[in-house]
C-alpha cells in the first residue's frame, strides 16, 4: 500500500535540544511493555532489553565538554532492513506504517537484529523473569514474550488500539495528541512527539517538517518514520 | 612430475585389498569409533541442555546475534565442496587418477552437509518450530518468506544434501551388488537392499554412466550456488562490510579451498589406517597439493580484493570493522588466518622438493584452521561493531558452543569410520576393465 493512502501513519519526532538525557522515557517503556530487568550479570553479557536507550555523543575535548543526548527506539523504517530477512514473516509493516513482530511467529534467527542498523531489536535469550514483586505490575494489555524470540519497540500499539476503539465507540476521529507512547507521556522536557504522519497538521507532521529536523542514519534509505530535531553545530 | 602412470594391479587384488578394511575392526578402530561416539554424544547432549535452559546459553549476545554457530556453519557447508564438486570436475574431465579419489571426496561431502545442515537449527531461539521455514500447505494458509535469504539458504542446502546423496550412492551400487554376493547375514541383505537388484546387464551400465555424467553436471552447478548462497546470508545485509559483492566467488574459493583441504587430510589417514598405499599414491596428493596451491593464491587475492578496497574507499563504519579485523583486538587472528592460509601452504607446497605426503598433509591442517579462523572473521567483528557506536559489543563463546563445536569434528570421524566398516571407500568396480570403458 502506498504510504499516503493509509489511513494512519505513524511517526515520532523527537526534539533533541529539549532532551535532558534522563532516561524516564526507559524506564516508562519497562513499565508499560513488560520489558524484564537485567541483572549485572546478564547485562555485562550484553543481553539488556531496552526497547528506547538513550544514547550519549560527546563534543569537544575535556574539560570542555558538550554531551548530547539521544533517545532511540525502532524508527519504524517505511523501508525495513529488518522485514525481508525473517524467513517466516514474524516482522513486517502493518498497513499503519508500523514494523511490527508476531512472537508467536518468530523462530529465532536473529537474522532481523543483524541487519537492523539502529540495534534497535532485542532477542530473549532466556525467557523473562521478574524479581518479586514486580511480575504483580505486569501491564494485562501486552503479551509477555517467552524465550528464543525477538522483541522490539511497539510505539505502544496498545495505546493506540484502545484510542482508536475508544474513537470509534464515540464516532469521532483520532485526534492529534491523544495517542501517547509511555516514552512521549513521560518526557518531562516534552521533548517527544507522537502523532499521525498523514495527517499534515499534526504536531509530529509540522515538527518532521522542520528546518531543524533530521532522521538517524537516512543514507541508508531505510526510510524511517522518527525525526530528530536539533540545531545545527 | 612424478610421471602420470595408471594404477596397474591385478583385478582380483584390488578386490581383496579394498574389501579387507570391511572385514573385523581392529581395536584401534573400536578405540577410535567409542571415543569419537563420546565426544558427538557429549555434544548432541549440549544440544539437547541448550534447548532446555535457552539458547542463552551459548555466548551471543546483542549485538553479536550470530558467534560459533554460524561460522560452523559455514566452514562444514566449504568443507562439503571437497568431495562432490572436486569429483564432479575430476569425472567430468575424464581425468584418468581421479578413481582412487572420488569416493573418499563424496563421502565427505555428505558427512560434512549433515553437520553443516544442523548448525542453523542448533542455532534458532526455537528450534522447535523450525519447520515453519519448510513451504508446506497448512491450514492457516502461511507460507515462508522467499524473500529472505535463510529460505534460499535452506533450499539450496536440501538440493545438495539430496544430490550429492545419490551422487555417492550411484557409483556405489556396482560395488554393493559384488559384495551382496559375497557376504553373508545382515550385510547380505544391507548390500542387496542397496543394490536394487543391479544385474551388470548392458542397459543398467548405460543408465549408470548418464546418470552418473548427468549428476556430475548438475552437482557442480548446485554446489556453487549453495556456498553463493550462503555468502549471501552475509552479503545480503547491510552491516558494514558484508555488504559486498565479492562474497558469492569468495566464499565458493574458500569453500573448495578448506574442501580439498579435508579431502586431502582424510586421504592421508586413510592411507595409512587402511593400508592404500598402493592406491592413494603420491601423484594423487602432489596433483592435489597443487590444487591446493592454486586455490591458496586464489584465496588470496580474494582476500587482498576484498580487504585493499575497503581500506582505500575510507568509508567510517567499514573502516571500524577493518581495523578491529588487522589492527585491533581480532588481529592475531587475522595475521594467523594469512599464515595459515597462504604462508604455509605457499611454502610447502610451492617448492616441490617439500611437497611430500606428510608436508600437504600439514598444509592441509593449516588451512583447515585458516578457514575456519576466516569465517569467524568475517562474522564476529562485523556484527561486534555495528554502525551506531553506543551499540559495540564483544563476543566470547561458552562451554556449550565449544563442546558442540568439538563434536561437530568427532561427528565427522565418526560417520566416517562407520562408513569405512561399511563399503569399500575406494570403488572398487572402476578398476575393472569393462566392455564399455574407452581406455
Amino acid at each position: 500500500m502506498d504510504t499516503a493512502e493509509r489511513q494512519h501513519r505513524w511517526g515520532m519526532a523527537i526534539d533533541l535540544d529539549r532532551c535532558t538525557g534522563c532516561q524516564a522515557c526507559v524506564v516508562a517503556c519497562h513499565a508499560e511493555n513488560n520489558l524484564p530487568v537485567s541483572d549485572p550479570k546478564s547485562a555485562a553479557k550484553g543481553r539488556t532489553v531496552h526497547w528506547i536507550r538513550v544514547d550519549r555523543y560527546y563534543d569537544g575535548v575535556f574539560p570542555d565538554v558538550r554531551e548530547k543526548h539521544m533517545p532511540v527506539l525502532c524508527q519504524q523504517c517505511d523501508d525495513a532492513p529488518c522485514e525481508p530477512v525473517c524467513p517466516v514473516y514474524a516482522t513486517y509493516e502493518n498497513e499503519e506504517g508500523l514494523n511490527v513482530q508476531v512472537y508467536n511467529r518468530c523462530v529465532g534467527t536473529r537474522y532481523c537484529a543483524n541487519n537492523c542498523p539502529y540495534q534497535v531489536r532485542f532477542f530473549n535469550f532466556f525467557a523473562p523473569e521478574w524479581p518479586e514483586p514486580l511480575a504483580l505490575q505486569l501491564n494485562p494489555d501486552v503479551s509477555i514474550r517467552m524465550g528464543g524470540v525477538m522483541e522490539k519497540c511497539t510505539f505502544c500499539i496498545q495505546r493506540i488500539k484502545r484510542t482508536k476503539n475508544d474513537a470509534k465507540d464515540e464516532n469521532r476521529a483520532v485526534a492529534d495528541g491523544e495517542i501517547q507512547p509511555a516514552c512521549a507521556q513521560s518526557c518531562p522536557a516534552e521533548a517527544m512527539v507522537f502523532g499521525d504522519l498523514n495527517d499534515p497538521e499534526s504536531k509530529v507532521s509540522r515538527m518532521a517538517g522542520s528546518g531543524r529536523s533530521s532522521r538517524l542514519l537516512e543514507e541508508l534509505g531505510t526510510k524511517p518514520k522518527v525525526f530528530y530535531l536539533q540545531r545545527g553545530k | 612430475m612424478v610421471a602420470a602412470t595408471e594404477v596397474i594391479i591385478p583385478y582380483h587384488e584390488v578386490r581383496d585389498d579394498l574389501w579387507r578394511p570391511l572385514g573385523p575392526a581392529s581395536g584401534r578402530y573400536w578405540v577410535a569409533l567409542i571415543l569419537a561416539f563420546l565426544v558427538s554424544a557429549w555434544g548432541l547432549g549440549c544440544w539437547g541442555y541448550q534447548i532446555y535452559a535457552g539458547i542463552g546459553v551459548a555466548g551471543i549476545n546483542r549485538p553479536v546475534s550470530w558467534g560459533f554457530y554460524l561460522v560452523n556453519f559455514v566452514f562444514w557447508i566449504g568443507i562439503s565442496h571437497a568431495g562432490t564438486l572436486i569429483s564432479a570436475i575430476l569425472r567430468l574431465t575424464d581425468a584418468g587418477w581421479r578413481k582412487p579419489v572420488t569416493r573418499v571426496a563424496e563421502a565427505i561431502t555428505v558427512f560434512a552437509l549433515m553437520i553443516g545442515g544442523m548448525f542453523p537449527l542448533i542455532h534458532l531461539g526455537r528450534v522447535w518450530v523450525f519447520y515453519w521455514l519448510i513451504p508446506y500447505p497448512n491450514s492457516r494458509l502461511l507460507w515462508p518468506n522467499f524473500r529472505s535469504p535463510l529460505v534460499w539458504d535452506l533450499t539450496a542446502i536440501v538440493t545438495y544434501l539430496t544430490g550429492s546423496m545419490i551422487y555417492l550412492y550411484l557409483p556405489l551400487i556396482p560395488d554393493v551388488a559384488q559384495l551382496a554376493q559375497e557376504t553373508t547375514g545382515w550385510r547380505k541383505r544391507l548390500y542387496s537392499a542397496l543394490a536394487m537388484g543391479w544385474t551388470g546387464s548392458d542397459r543398467e551400465w548405460h543408465s549408470l554412466e548418464f546418470a552418473m555424467k548427468l549428476m556430475a553436471g548438475l552437482i557442480l552447478a548446485v554446489a556453487v550456488s549453495v556456498h553463493t548462497v550462503v555468502s549471501w546470508d552475509f552479503s545480503m545485509s547491510l552491516a558494514p562490510t558484508w555488504h559486498s559483492t565479492i562474497f558469492g566467488p569468495y566464499f565458493v574459493t574458500g569453500a573448495i579451498f578448506s574442501g580439498i583441504a579435508a579431502l586431502l587430510l582424510v586421504m592421508v589417514v586413510v592411507r595409512r589406517a587402511l593400508h592404500l598405499e598402493k592406491y592413494l599414491l603420491k601423484k594423487h596428493f602432489n596433483n592435489l597439493g597443487k590444487l591446493l596451491l592454486l586455490l591458496s593464491v586464489a584465496w588470496l587475492y580474494f582476500t587482498a580484493a576484498e580487504n585493499l578496497t575497503i581500506w582505500y574507499g575510507n568509508d567510517p563504519k567499514e573502516m571500524q570493522v577493518f581495523g578491529a579485523r588487522t589492527r585491533g583486538g581480532y588481529a592475531p587472528f587475522f595475521w594467523f588466518m594469512v599464515f595459515c592460509n597462504f604462508v604455509v601452504p605457499f611454502v610447502l607446497l610451492g617448492i616441490r622438493r617439500l611437497r611430500t605426503i606428510n608436508n600437504t598433509a600439514i598444509a592441509a591442517a593449516c588451512v583447515l584452521v585458516g578457514m575456519w579462523l576466516e569465517r569467524f572473521l568475517i562474522i564476529v567483528p562485523t556484527l561486534a561493531t555495528p554502525r551506531l557506536a553506543a551499540s559495540w559489543g564483544h563476543y566470547a563463546p561458552t562451554w556449550v558452543e565449544i563442546s558442540i563445536s568439538c563434536a561437530t569434528f568427532s561427528g565427522m570421524i565418526f560417520m566416517y569410520l562407520v562408513f569405512s566398516k561399511l563399503f569399500p571407500i575406494i570403488s572398487v568396480w572402476e578398476f575393472e576393465p569393462h566392455p564399455l570403458e574407452d581406455e
